[in-house]
């Protein structure tokens, strides 16, 4: 699945959990921007995982801050 | 997870200070300080500052002046008083002195440091046991030591600060699922590359709400993908199962678990921590776990109360029918009087009390101070879904009588609080 596509996709799973409906781009950041605590958080990367069928451990979500990020680690865990 | 503290059990990054500021390394902290100030500016008493003047039993105690029910402690088999426990811990002051300054590879062991991991061995039926200075340093040590780089650990959400610190002190992939959700566990364990090392942690009883895991099925699953199993049974040891041996021991799973976690801090009535296990290989623990080497060992009088204790703990039925009468009154008493419970039947010595908000639960914790009650605070964000709690952990030595008279005085608080109709 190429960049595009897989942002398409995380874009249409984030889409309940923006509760206040903020413009979406690669810059983007969870905490700051989204207003994500932890358990939005747990619930958010569950989604995403179920979906891609895909494991983003902790070690692998302490380095995702934005969007683009997150996005980009996505298609490298489809390998 | 954890009560009476102002952080979540999962560790969190902190921020360095302000690059304009004055660079005050403490600066990160302003938001908590400002928060505490604000809360105790509105004259409330502070939930994290009580001080215990005189302990009178395992469940009387002499707080701000005033004799208190104790239900905030964990001395859920009242064994801290226990004559003969206080009479050992005296033997062995006497004869080995009051402490052992050194590790326990080293100068460390004593005779009543082997005789207590005998105890906990006859304990569990299990062939090795290990002790750390506390349970703390038991799940650090452990969940550290096995799970390395590459290895994977799969963990519930709701885990104890222990827990999740010695995933974060390990170099393994950290995996947590929904709490108590099989099927979420299940789904991590299936997607977990092959060929990696893999750690299921559990834990028998969770603190925060007193709910117990489905460990029957979980360890199954776990065992189906061929994970390890931790399970921690701080909060479970001396009270429930037959033999005191904890939630897998009732739910007759404990020969599938291979690594249990304890502490002394709880039913035992000291401080300490362990780990046990069948695991062949178990004694190379000893060198290559570092918060078991490079600590000073437990006292002598420590691990001289805890061997008396753990082994009276084995034929403790008694004792433990009579905490399940009192949880059970206790859990229907509070229900009946129109408080919102943590669980809708009594899983364990734990009642967890949900209260609307932060705000009105100060107050009752005030209130119920004031009728002469001691109640754990528990608040976000150490609690799931950032519920505030009031927490009751009961004790064996709790009479009847006493829980009658603490229902009364949760129903007067709730009351005067406003929390009940």
């Amino acid at each position: 699945m190429d960049r595009e596509e897989t942002s398409a996709r995380i874009a249409a799973l984030i889409e309940p959990f923006n509760k206040k409906g903020i413009a979406i781009d690669d810059t983007t950041r969870f905490t700051d921007d989204l207003e994500f605590d932890s358990l939005t958080v747990m619930d958010f990367v569950a989604a995403i995982e179920d979906e891609f069928d895909i494991i983003i451990s902790m070690n692998a979500q302490a380095e995702i801050e934005t969007y683009g990020q997150l996005v980009d680690a996505v298609v490298k865990l489809q390998g | 997870m954890t009560e009476a503290v102002s952080q979540p059990d999962q560790p969190q990054t902190v921020e360095g200070g302000d690059m304009t500021g004055d660079r005050d390394l403490f600066s990160k902290f302003d938001p908590l300080i400002k928060m505490r100030s604000d809360l105790l500016s509105t004259g409330v008493t502070d939930p994290f500052g009580l001080v215990m003047e005189r302990v009178i039993s395992p469940t009387v105690a002499m707080c701000n002046g005033r004799e208190t029910i104790l239900l905030g402690t964990y001395n859920y088999m009242g064994m801290t008083f226990d004559p003969d426990v206080i009479a050992a811990g005296k033997q062995a002051l006497d004869d080995f002195g009051a402490g052992t300054t050194g590790s326990r590879v080293l100068n460390g062991t004593y005779a009543g440091h082997k005789a207590v991991e005998e105890a906990l061995c006859d304990f569990y039926g299990m062939k090795h046991a290990m002790v750390f200075s506390t349970g703390y340093q038991a799940n650090l040590g452990i969940i550290s030591t096995i799970a390395g780089k590459g290895d994977y650990i799969v963990l519930d959400i709701d885990s104890h600060a222990s827990i999740w610190d010695g995933c974060k002190m390990g170099d393994a992939e950290v995996v947590p699922f929904k709490h108590n959700d099989i099927e979420a566990m299940e789904k991590r364990l299936k997607r977990i590359p092959e060929g990696a090392g893999k750690l299921v942690v559990l834990e028998g009883v969770y603190s925060m709400l007193g709910d117990i895991a489905p460990l029957k099925e979980m360890i199954a699953v776990a065992k189906k993908y061929g994970a390890m199993v931790l399970v921690d049974e701080a909060h479970s040891m001396g009270f429930i199962g037959p033999n005191g041996r904890g939630v897998a021991e009732e739910q007759g799973c404990l020969d599938d678990v291979d690594f249990v976690i304890g502490t002394f801090s709880k039913s035992v009535g000291t401080v300490g921590g362990f780990c046990v296990s069948n695991h062949p290989k178990f004694e190379i623990m000893r060198l290559v776990c570092r918060p078991y080497v490079f600590t000073a060992s437990l006292p002598p009088s420590v691990v001289a109360t805890a061997t008396t204790s753990i082994r009276k703990l084995m034929t403790a039925s008694e004792k433990r029918a009579h905490l399940w009468d009192s949880s059970r009154t206790l859990h229907k008493g509070l229900t009946d009087a129109g408080f919102q419970l943590g669980t809708t039947e009594p899983q364990s010595a734990i009642i967890s009390v949900i209260m609307p908000d932060l705000e009105r639960g100060a107050m009752m914790w005030e209130a119920l101070l004031r009728e002469g009650l001691y109640v754990n605070l528990a608040r976000p964000p150490a609690t799931p879904a950032n519920m505030t709690l009031l927490r009751c952990s009961l004790c064996a030595e709790h009479s009847a009588e006493q829980v009658q008279q603490i229902i009364g005085m949760f129903t007067r608080a709730g009351e005067a609080v406003g929390i009940l109709g």
